[in-house]
């Protein structure tokens, strides 16, 4: 056994945990934080994507051990307490999940994309969401999700500096 | 998975000293995107692993006149984002770019890319690097072969080189540099990778308990360089046919060419007869074609894989065209 102490949405978090454990059996199981879906289990299908130190890893092929010491971003840290985070507000009006399996991996992949280009183009969004399979939507609304939610943000940034 | 041991050194001699002299006992982790799959397979079943990833030495990536330096833990989309690399090694931007997902890039090491194993689903399914059944018969030769290999296939390998980076490094004429318990030793990255002659060998000439510690390019004043791959899919696939090209110009005629194939044969295939028919021309779509179809003037297809004769060579008129079209530095 290995101890890891991994910060999980701002919380830090101490854990004994056997080396082969994956990160998301250790989000799911451990942390009782199930809001990341496994998929495929393969890196194939993008439904189990957290950000690790902000950036979007397949949590299905890291090991609980990587991450030690770093920080695990999941669906359940977007919403600020009722608030939902602008990233989620746009796929709920834009229509962008169906039956929602494949939601959390879409938002946390966009999350940081919109970190990286806060304006993204069609294609930009594509490329960023091209390790993540939708069986529902057919990616349209999406897309259009991700770009309301940059619009959004973008609006927001802005009335702050203002 | 199997368990395993699990160490993190902070040095390049302590991840040495944890590693053991033969393959299989202790296995390096880096960002483990290949590592991980091949274990929960069972195809590799490893006591030890060490994880590089604390080791400071490896990290960073640095530019100077001489040329780029990369530390074998940069991950494959920071190398794609450098401003250094996009600047001046456009083509190794480009092949990144395409290579797997955002997901993957962000964890992937560029040691590891270099290190992965063969794609083979004969491999992968724990049939082994060179399948055979109990009569001693090659599985790859009747099987379904349509993503093996058509050239360097006459010995019992007919897997693919994995990494579609790996080619155009090459033709930009990478070195790698590999740290193990007798010092430190420089290879051309061409020379790195090896054809395995029996199941105990890999598909590079790395001893066990040895580390890339970096990847090297000289400077790439006056090279024109591209790198181009078909896919069955446009994202997100492994490619068909792989083809990096790098031309060192002269005005505007070739005074040296590279041109390197990936996904043709179990290693990244460099084409001297193409670098021939290029040596002193311009280029043009006619002599890109003549270039094209020297690379696969020695093909050899398995039964199933003749339609990767005609990718392979269009990948190579493409990137020719497209290295003197836009693919400046
Ligand atoms: C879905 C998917 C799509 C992919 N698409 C592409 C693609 O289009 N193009 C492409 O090139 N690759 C592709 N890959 C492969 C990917 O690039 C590799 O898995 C990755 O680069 C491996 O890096 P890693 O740091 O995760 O290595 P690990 O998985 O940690 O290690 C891989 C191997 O290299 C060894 N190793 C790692 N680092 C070192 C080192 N410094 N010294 C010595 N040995 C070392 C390990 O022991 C292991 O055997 C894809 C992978 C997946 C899962
Ligand atoms: S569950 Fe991780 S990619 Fe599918
Ligand atoms: S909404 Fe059902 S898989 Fe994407």
């Amino acid at each position: 056994m290995k101890n890891v102490t991994i910060t999980i949405n701002g919380a830090e978090q101490q854990a004994q945990v056997e080396p082969r454990l994956l990160l998301v059996h250790y989000l799911r199981e451990v942390a009782g934080l199930t809001g990341t879906h496994i998929g495929c289990e393969t890196s194939l299908c993008g439904a189990c994507t957290v950000l690790m130190d902000g950036r979007a890893v397949k949590s299905c092929t890291v090991l609980a051990v990587q991450a030690d010491g770093h920080k695990i971003g999941t669906v359940e840290g977007l919403a600020n307490g009722g608030q939902l985070h602008a990233i989620q507000e746009g796929f709920w009006e834009e229509h962008g999940l169906q039956c929602g399996f494949c939601t959390p991996g879409m938002l946390m992949c966009s999350h940081d994309l919109l970190a990286q280009h806060p304006s993204p183009t069609d294609s930009e969004i594509r490329e960023a969401i091209n390790g993540n399979l939708c069986r529902c939507t057919g990616y349209e609304h999406i897309v259009n999700a991700v770009k309301s939610a940059a619009r959004k943000m973008t609006k927001r940034v802005s009335a702050r500096a203002a | 998975m199997r368990p395993f041991e699990y160490v993190s050194p902070t040095t390049k001699a302590q991840a040495v000293s944890l590693l053991a002299s033969n393959w299989g006992q202790a296995e390096i982790l880096a960002g483990g995107t290949d590592l991980l799959a091949l274990m929960k397979d069972d195809v590799v079943a490893p006591k030890r692993l060490v994880n590089i990833k604390d080791i400071r030495d490896l990290t960073g990536v640095t530019y100077n006149a001489q040329g780029l330096r990369i530390g074998a833990l940069t991950n494959l989309g920071d190398l794609a984002d450098d401003a250094n690399v996009r600047k001046n090694y456009p083509a190794l931007s480009d092949a990144l770019i395409e290579a797997a997902s955002p997901q993957i890039r962000n964890m992937a090491t560029l040691g590891g890319n270099l290190c992965q194993r063969p794609r083979c689903w004969f491999f992968r399914n724990g049939l082994g690097l060179l399948p055979k059944d109990e009569t001693g018969k090659e599985l790859v030769t009747d099987g379904d072969n349509r993503y093996h290999a058509i050239l360097g296939n006459d010995g019992p390998a007919k897997f693919v080189s994995p990494s579609t980076i790996v080619p155009i490094l090459i033709a930009y004429g990478a070195k790698i540099r590999v740290e193990g318990p007798k010092g430190k030793r420089e290879v051309p990255l061409e020379k790195f990778y090896v054809i395995p002659k029996t199941e105990t060998e890999r598909e590079h000439d790395l001893q066990p308990n040895e580390i890339v510690t970096e990847v090297v390019l000289p400077a790439s004043t006056g090279v024109k360089a591209a790198h181009y791959e078909v896919r069955q899919k446009q994202a997100f696939d492994w490619p068909l046919a792989v083809a990096a090209v790098a031309l060192k110009m002269n005005g505007s005629n070739v005074q040296a060419a590279r041109v390197v194939m990936g996904y043709v044969a179990p290693l990244p295939w460099p084409s001297p007869e193409a670098e021939q028919v290029l040596s002193g021309q311009s280029i043009d779509d006619d002599i890109a074609q003549k270039a094209a179809d020297a690379a696969v003037k020695n093909a050899k297809p398995l039964s199933h894989n003749a339609y990767k004769v005609q990718l392979a060579r269009v990948s190579v008129k493409r990137a020719l065209l497209k290295a003197v079209s836009g693919g400046a530095a």
